[in-house]
């Protein structure tokens, strides 16, 4: 009876566990990754892929990387198998994310040799352009960490950045950039607060109130631009901040581009994010705004008031997310067209999601999204075989990859989504 | 530090709560009180903490008449309240949260965990708490987060402790520490106040008792003047029988037949480590054990909603492992889940339609794809009252039921039909001594009627009573049996083996 199963050792059972599930799905992908490299990517005729890393202009310069296209895609075929093989033979299921993630990478690896075969190709333009890329949805994924580690879901932060953009434009071609700046960030925070207002103090849906938002920002915005903006063009140019070198620093090879080769809009959102992490986990209000996100009864009795915490980081996130839209048409192109967002904000929150609800993790999250958005841009530029429409798809088929892949694992704040209703 | 309640009534619409309360709590001592659920208990705490301000009435601190507008008040007048579900933040250390809200802090609105720490430790020495401040709290057993939560009205000063249901969720040697604990405080100087139903344990701690039903106070008296049985009395208002009566133990053949069953977590952790037993007909199988020691995945994984990792599961005989809950239901399991808000109906639906949830496909209740409501109807309205559920019609819905007549409904729809094995999780959790008694007896009238029940509970008591045999879970195995071919029955050793102690 019971007793003696007591006694008997525990070991060396076969056990059904959710690990050895994942590594066998991570090996299958593994393998399918594989066999697309060694059906296409490695069936390249000669040609070398090259890879400037540096640009005539750089103080220090670095000399080309260039890469045999075949004999490189056919290494990293190999690589691929014996990565796939190992996750499905695996016995513990250890190392399955970590070995998803290098497959993914030496994927896109071989990907951009075979597309690059016998042409060369800037690496350091496409970083710089992966960090451009990159600062609207970091920004979408702050804002929204800001409002879900206090428990509301922003899902209006796409209506927030469009705003920011037109907000920035329009402001910014009467008043000047800084005046449109400000106004963009003023019109975020309004945003927040509407949504603030809806869903803490009106328990509106929080889906819903920010899908209104959306929906608002999106009609206001085209309408204006459609019949007001082609009737008056001066409303729709404001003047663009430049970029600023940094001393030095930008002379690195490489990173000197990336980061410190830009204008205040990529400064501004790195800046953020170090305060962002600092005030969230280092300061007595970080502290309060957490409890809120996590037990808001629990913070509550303990005297801090949960509507006026939301409000804040609520409105707080908005000002960030219409930074971030501003940068759309103050910091690149100057003029504002139809929902120029384009999803970024809904792929911020991905951002925010994959990088598990941390300003430094959403930031890392959004580079790679913005890497995926800036290399269909460049690969356009490649005449690749690969239509078009199916490379700009590359930043949603991420975006659906990273999702689908973390969510289940990775731990939102226990009171997100959820209203506070004081007894 | 005395307070002394005078005359509070509260009332919310049309229900009152507390009418006409009078309460004296005195410093360095231990006031009991008791009362069963929607006595008004929660009602009063609220009151004193500030969340609630009473319609009539007052509070008098040491002779001063006080009022307090807001949660906070209560613990600024030196009130403390150790909640029954605790406050605490569950991915926070003990530091933070013993600290939140009123944070030490160095420049730039800097956290300062460093002092915040040393204050910690320094009560912890006072009153001999022993709780590490960097540890997380979702890593804690709940004893160490209770007295978590008493740190955290330390820290706060508090000369009043006010605790609503605390030993609801502590092991019997977590009860014993506990009570060590109150001591400490009542010679601290302390005024305690002590929320409870459970009888044993206000007389062993209370100085003074006072008896709480339907709002009001029904009497006070000194531990020593009054047996259990009066006082439960007392409480519920009418005689009560806290024996389970049930027939002698004549276990028929083996029904449920568990192998090596291991059951994984989520985080694939293990929740159930390898474990066998089996439930005979016309036996009470009781398990004990303190929660979170893998009770939850044992019967889900039973029931049919929880994966199996490893091991076999098998009814009269035959192997059904992998067989779905549906395909179980209609073996004869039937299944009290352990929360039955989450588990076992859905509220906003009526008692006919909640009485269904398990059978609503049958033919008897359904006609091609549209349900025939008449005869559901029938079967709600006559399930109703064959198990006492009152309500003032089936067509109402579950949450304007007491937690005792939802829990009623939830039996009656179980115990609805011709059931083999009953597998019943925290029965009488939350429940009044009139609900309790009536669950205990349908559970043994299942029993004698041939059925193989299990029954999972944290309540040591509960167990015992009705249990022909204890198995104790710790750690996700099985590592002590009691009663039939086991150790004899004692209280004691179940609670030791509950605690991880090798017998």
């Amino acid at each position: 009876m019971a007793m003696d199963a007591v006694a008997s050792p525990s070991s060396n059972r076969k056990l059904d566990t959710s690990a050895l599930r994942q590594s066998k799905i991570t090996g299958a992908i593994l393998l399918f990754l594989a066999l697309i490299t060694a059906l296409i990517f490695a069936q390249v005729e000669g040609g070398d892929a090259v890879f400037r890393l540096s640009r005539p202009t750089d103080t220090w310069a670095l000399p080309n990387l260039v890469v045999p296209a075949g004999p490189f895609n056919w290494v990293a075929v190999a690589i691929l198998t014996f990565l796939g093989v190992r996750q499905w033979m695996s016995k513990t299921g250890k190392g399955a994310s970590l070995a998803l993630g290098l497959g993914f990478a030496i994927f896109i690896a071989a990907f951009l040799v075979w597309a690059t075969a016998g042409k060369a190709f800037s690496l350091t333009g496409m970083l710089q352009a992966t960090m451009v890329r990159a600062v609207p949805i970091a920004m979408g994924g702050l804002a929204g960490v800001l409002s879900e580690r206090v428990a509301v879901v922003n899902i209006g932060i796409e209506g927030i950045l469009l705003s920011g953009a037109f907000t920035g434009a329009l402001v910014g071609s009467l008043l000047g950039n800084w005046i449109g700046l400000i106004a963009a960030i003023l019109v975020g925070g309004m945003f927040g607060f509407i949504l603030a207002a809806l869903v803490v103090t009106y328990r509106v849906d929080q889906i819903i109130a920010g899908v209104v938002i959306n929906l608002f920002v999106l009609g206001l915005t085209s309408y204006v631009s459609s019949q007001v903006f082609s009737e008056y063009r001066f409303l729709n140019n404001a003047p663009v901040f430049r970029a600023i070198n940094i001393p030095i620093l930008s002379d690195i090879p490489v990173i000197g581009p990336m980061f410190f080769q830009q204008n205040i809009f990529v400064y501004g959102a790195l800046i953020m994010v170090a305060a962002a992490t600092y005030y969230l986990f280092y300061t007595k209000h970080g502290l309060h705004a957490r409890s809120v996100g996590e037990h808001p009864q629990a913070a509550d009795t303990l005297g801090i008031n949960v509507y006026r915490v939301r409000y804040v980081h609520v409105i707080m996130g908005g000002m960030v997310a219409g930074f971030g839209g501003a940068f759309l048409t103050l910091g690149l192109v100057g003029r504002f067209d139809d929902n120029m967002t384009n999803g970024r904000g809904f792929i911020g929150l991905a951002a925010m999601i994959f990088g598990r609800w941390h300003p430094v993790g959403a930031l890392m999250a959004a580079l790679i999204f913005g890497f995926a958005d800036s290399l269909q841009q460049k690969m356009a530029l490649l005449q690749t075989p690969i239509p078009s429409e199916f490379l700009a798809m590359a930043p949603y088929i991420a975006t659906i990859v990273v999702v689908a892949g973390i969510v289940g694992r990775s731990r939102m704040p226990a009171a997100d989504g959820k209203p506070y209703i004081k007894e | 530090m005395d307070i002394e309640l005078r005359g509070i009534t509260k009332r919310f619409g049309e229900v009152v709560a507390n009418s006409g309360v009078n309460l004296q709590i005195k410093a360095g001592e231990v006031l009991g009180l008791l009362g069963e659920n929607g006595a008004g208990k929660s009602t009063m705490m609220n009151v004193l903490s500030g969340l609630y301000r009473p319609d009539e009435g007052e509070i008098v601190i040491d002779g001063k008449p006080v009022q307090f507008d807001g949660p906070g008040d209560g613990i600024r007048a030196g009130i403390g309240m150790v909640h029954q579900h605790f406050m605490l933040v569950p991915v926070f250390t003990v530091a933070e949260n013993v600290v939140l809200g009123v944070e030490p802090t160095g420049p730039f609105d800097s956290l300062d965990l460093k002092t915040a720490r040393k204050q910690v430790r320094e009560i912890n020495e006072t009153y001999g708490l022993e709780v590490d401040p960097d540890a997380l709290i979702e890593n804690l057993p709940v004893g160490i987060q209770q007295r978590v939560e008493i740190i955290k009205v330390l820290f706060r000063e508090a000369d009043v402790l006010i605790f609503d249901e605390p030993t609801a969720v502590l092991t019997p040697q977590e009860v014993t520490d506990f009570f060590k604990i109150v001591r400490a405080l009542k010679d601290a100087g302390k005024a305690l106040v002590f929320i409870t139903h459970k009888l044993h344990e206000i007389l062993e701690i209370a100085d003074r008792i006072n008896v709480l039903r339907a709002g009001q106070i029904v009497g006070e008296c000194l531990p020593g003047e009054k047996t259990d049985i009066e006082l439960a009395e007392m409480m519920v208002g009418r005689p009560v029988n806290l024996e389970v009566e049930k027939k002698p133990y004549a276990p028929g053949e083996v029904l449920l037949d568990v192998k090596d069953l291991t059951i994984l977590r989520e985080d694939d952790s293990l929740a159930v480590d390898d474990v066998s037993f089996s439930v005979r007909r016309n036996e009470v199988v009781g398990i004990a054990g303190v929660q979170g020691n893998g009770q939850s995945a044992l019967v889900e994984a039973l029931a049919g909603v929880h994966r199996v990792a490893g091991g076999t599961i098998s009814f009269e005989g035959k192997d059904i492992t992998r067989t779905s809950a549906r395909a179980r239901h209609k073996m004869g399991f039937a299944h009290i889940p352990e929360d039955r808000l989450k588990n076992g109906v859905v509220t906003n639906f009526t008692i006919a339609e909640n009485m269904v949830l398990n059978s609503y496909y049958d033919e008897r209740y359904s006609k091609g794809v549209s349900m025939d409501w008449n005869a559901v109807n029938e079967h709600a309205a006559e399930y109703a009252a064959a198990f006492d559920v009152r309500t003032p019609s089936i067509f109402e819905t579950l949450n304007h039921l007491s937690g005792g007549n939802q829990q009623k409904m939830v039996v009656a729809r179980e115990m609805s039909r011709d059931t083999q094995l009953m597998i019943a999780a925290h029965p009488t959790r939350g429940l009044d001594v009139g609900s309790i008694e009536y669950i205990h007896s349908r559970l043994m009238h299942a029993r004698d009627e041939g059925d193989a029940v299990l029954i999972v509970s944290s309540e040591l008591d509960e167990v015992i009573a009705l249990s022909d045999r204890i198995l104790v879970m710790f750690k996700g195995r099985i590592v002590a049996e009691f009663g039939a071919g086991g150790r004899p029955v004692d209280k004691n050793d179940i609670g030791l083996a509950m605690a991880g102690a090798t017998l």
